[in-house]
C-alpha cells in the first residue's frame, strides 16, 4: 500500500490538508494538544529513574530533614493553621512546590538540550502557532509533575500529614435542600489544591521555558541550578515561616515576600486546606501571564532571541 | 479528489522558491542573495562543503529564523504570511537524529500526527502506510533505541512523510551512515520523488549522491554559484567529471569540503 492509496482512502481529509492548514479546525489543535501532552506522560513513564528520583529528593526532605527539624523549629500558629502544627505538616507544601520547581527546570533543560539536537525543531515545525505548541509542552510538563505530586502526597498520608480543611459540597442549594455530594477529608484538600498546583506548576515553567530560550548551551544550565533553583528554594516560605526570617535579616524578608516561589508554596498550602490566599493568587497569575508572554516573544522566529543569538543552535 | 485540489495541480507550481533570500549573524553574512527552485517530482541536490550556509537556508525554511530578506514559497504560499499553510505542506528530515529512543516507532509516528493535527485513527493508517514505505513495517513496536543509524533514518523518512506533504528537505541525511545504509536511504527518497510528485531538497557535500537527472544547486561561502540540471553544469564548467566541476567552480577538492 502506498501513500497515495491511502490517499484515496482518506480522500476527503488529505485535500483539506492540502488545501487549507490543519490549523483551520479547533479539532485539530485538540488533537496536537493531546499529542504534545501524551508524549511528556509517555517519556516519563519510560524513564523510570527519573521518576524515582524525583520522589525520593522530597521524601528524603520529609523523612530526614524534617525529622531532625521537627524540635528545632517550632512553628506558631500562623493562617491557614489553627492550631500548632508539626514541622512535617508546614514543610509539606514546601516540599510539593520543590517537586513543581525541579520538574520545570528539568523540563526546561530538556528543552535546552533538545533544541541542541533537533528535537524542538521539530516541534516548531508543526503548522500550529508557536504560542500553542509551547503552552501545550508547558501544560505536558506540569501533568508530569502533577503525578509526582500525588503520589508524594499519598505516601506523605501515610506520614499522618493530611489537608485540614472543611468539608468539600459540591453542588446546589435550591429551596433549602442541598443537591450534590459532600466531599469529606482528607479528601477535599486532595481536591482544593489541584487549581492551585496547576497554577503554580504554569508559572514555574513559563519561568522555566522563558529560561530556556535565553540560555544559549546546556553547560549554562548548572549555573542555571546554582543561580535560581537553590535561591528560590531557600529564600522562600518552603522551609520556614517568613517571621523567623524577618527576626534575623529584615531585607532577606523583603527578598523572600517578593519570590515568587513563595507565592506559589503558600497558594499551595492554603488551598491544601482548604483556603485561598488571594495575595498569592494575583501574584502567581501575574508571574505566569508576564514570563509566557516574554518566552512566546522570545521563540517568535522574527522577533525573538533565537536568531539573533547567533549560528543555528 | 475535488476540482480545487486539480487545480493545484495542473498549475505545476514549484514546491520550493527561495528568492533573493539574504541572512546574517551579526556581522557575518551566512547567506548572500540566495535564490533557488525545487519544482515538483525533481530530485535536487544542495551541494557545498560544511559552513557553506545549507542549515541556515534550512533554518529560514522551516521558519526556525525569520527571513528577513527575500521570500520563500512553498508551493505558491509565502511562509511568512501564511506560515501554517506553508508548513503544513513541508516534510523535514533534520541532520540530528530527532526520534525519541525511549518510545517506540508507532509512538514516535502518532507524536508526529498529532503536530499536523492527524486525528489517532487515521494516523494509525497513515504510519502503517509511511512505515511501508521505509520497509519498516514490522518494527512498529520496537523502541527507536535498538535501531540502528540507517533504520532510524529511514523512520525519520517515513514520519516526514506522514501528512504528505509537497516538499521534503532533507538536511545532510547521510552522515554518518555506512555505504549499504546510505544506498538504501538514497534509493527510498528517490522512489518517492516518482510515486508522490514530491519536490526534494538534498544537502549534502558528497558529490557521489548526485545523479545524471537530478538539479543541482551549488552553494559556496552563502552565494549560489550554479543551479540547473548536471549537463548544464558539465557545459559551464567544461568538465565532465563533477568532482572536477565543482572543484573548477569552488576551488576545493571533494576532501577539502569537509
Amino acid at each position: 500500500m502506498s501513500v497515495q492509496d491511502i490517499g484515496e482512502a482518506a480522500n476527503d481529509t488529505i485535500s483539506k490538508v492540502k488545501l487549507t492548514a490543519p490549523t483551520s479546525h479547533l479539532r485539530g489543535y485538540w488533537v496536537c494538544f493531546n499529542g504534545i501532552i501524551w508524549r511528556e506522560i509517555l517519556r516519563f513513564l519510560h524513564q523510570r529513574e527519573r521518576f524515582f528520583s524525583a520522589l525520593v529528593r522530597p521524601l528524603v526532605w520529609l523523612f530526614i530533614f524534617a525529622a531532625g527539624f521537627r524540635n528545632v523549629l517550632g512553628v506558631s500558629i500562623i493562617p491557614p493553621y489553627q492550631t500548632y502544627v508539626l514541622y512535617e505538616t508546614y514543610v509539606t507544601p514546601g516540599l510539593v512546590g520543590m517537586i513543581l520547581l525541579f520538574n520545570a527546570m528539568q523540563s526546561s533543560l530538556s528543552m535546552v538540550y533538545d533544541r541542541e539536537t533537533g528535537a524542538m525543531r521539530t516541534l516548531l515545525i508543526s503548522p500550529f502557532p508557536r504560542w500553542f505548541l509551547l503552552f501545550s509542552k508547558l501544560v505536558g510538563g506540569v501533568t508530569v509533575a502533577l503525578l509526582q505530586v500525588y503520589v508524594f502526597l499519598a505516601i506523605a498520608y501515610f506520614w499522618e500529614i493530611e489537608p485540614d480543611g472543611p468539608p468539600l459540597a459540591i453542588g446546589l442549594h435550591m429551596a433549602e435542600t442541598f443537591y450534590g455530594f459532600i466531599i469529606p477529608a482528607p479528601f477535599n484538600g486532595y481536591i482544593t489544591v489541584l487549581p492551585a498546583l496547576v497554577l503554580a506548576g504554569l508559572m514555574l515553567g513559563a519561568i522555566a521555558l522563558f529560561m530556556s530560550s535565553v540560555i544559549k548551551q546546556l553547560e549554562n544550565f548548572a549555573g542555571v541550578m546554582n543561580f535560581v533553583i537553590f535561591p528560590m528554594f531557600f529564600a522562600s516560605s518552603a522551609l520556614y515561616p517568613l517571621w523567623r526570617i524577618r527576626e534575623s535579616s529584615p531585607l532577606l524578608f523583603e527578598i523572600c515576600k517578593f519570590n515568587p516561589f513563595s507565592h506559589a508554596v503558600e497558594l499551595i498550602r492554603f488551598a491544601f486546606n482548604g483556603q485561598l490566599d488571594l495575595t498569592s493568587l494575583m501574584v502567581v497569575t501575574g508571574f505566569t501571564i508576564a514570563f509566557l508572554a516574554a518566552a512566546i516573544y522570545a521563540y517568535n522566529p522574527s522577533k525573538g532571541l533565537i536568531s539573533r543569538r547567533g549560528g543555528p543552535s | 479528489m475535488d476540482a480545487s485540489v486539480k487545480t493545484i495541480g495542473q498549475t505545476k507550481t514549484n514546491a520550493l522558491e527561495v528568492e533573493d533570500v539574504s541572512h546574517a549573524f551579526g556581522p557575518t553574512q551566512v547567506l548572500d542573495n540566495v535564490s533557488l527552485s525545487v519544482p515538483r517530482g525533481c530530485f535536487t541536490v544542495l551541494l557545498g562543503p560544511n559552513g557553506a550556509g545549507k542549515s541556515t537556508l534550512f533554518a529560514l525554511i522551516t521558519r526556525l529564523y525569520d527571513n528577513v530578506t527575500g521570500e520563500i514559497r512553498l508551493l505558491g504560499t509565502d511562509v511568512r504570511r501564511k506560515p501554517s499553510l506553508a508548513l503544513s505542506r513541508l516534510g523535514v528530515v533534520f541532520q540530528s537524529r530527532t526520534l525519541d529512543l525511549d518510545l517506540s516507532l508507532s509512538q514516535n509516528l502518532a507524536y508526529h500526527a498529532s503536530l499536523h493535527g492527524i486525528p489517532s485513527r487515521q494516523a494509525k493508517d497513515r504510519a502503517k502506510a509511511a512505515l511501508e514505505l521505509v520497509e519498516m513495517e514490522d518494527r512498529a513496536n520496537d523502541k527507536v533505541r535498538n535501531l540502528s543509524g540507517g533504520q532510524t533514518r529511514r523512520v525519520e523518512i517515513a514520519r516526514s512523510m506522514m501528512h504528505q506533504p509537497n516538499l521534503l528537505l532533507l538536511d545532510e541525511p547521510t552522515v554518518g551512515l555506512d555505504v549499504a545504509s546510505r544506498e538504501s536511504v538514497i534509493s527510498i527518497v528517490r522512489k518517492l520523488v516518482k510515486k508522490e510528485d514530491l519536490g526534494v531538497l538534498w544537502a549534502t557535500h558528497l558529490i557521489d549522491e548526485i545523479k545524471i537527472t537530478d538539479n543541482v544547486v551549488v552553494l559556496h561561502k552563502g552565494k549560489v554559484l550554479f543551479s540547473g540540471t548536471v549537463p548544464e553544469l558539465q557545459e559551464k564548467t567544461g568538465e565532465t567529471d563533477l568532482a572536477d566541476a565543482f572543484r573548477s567552480m569552488t576551488g576545493l577538492s571533494q576532501l577539502e569540503m569537509e
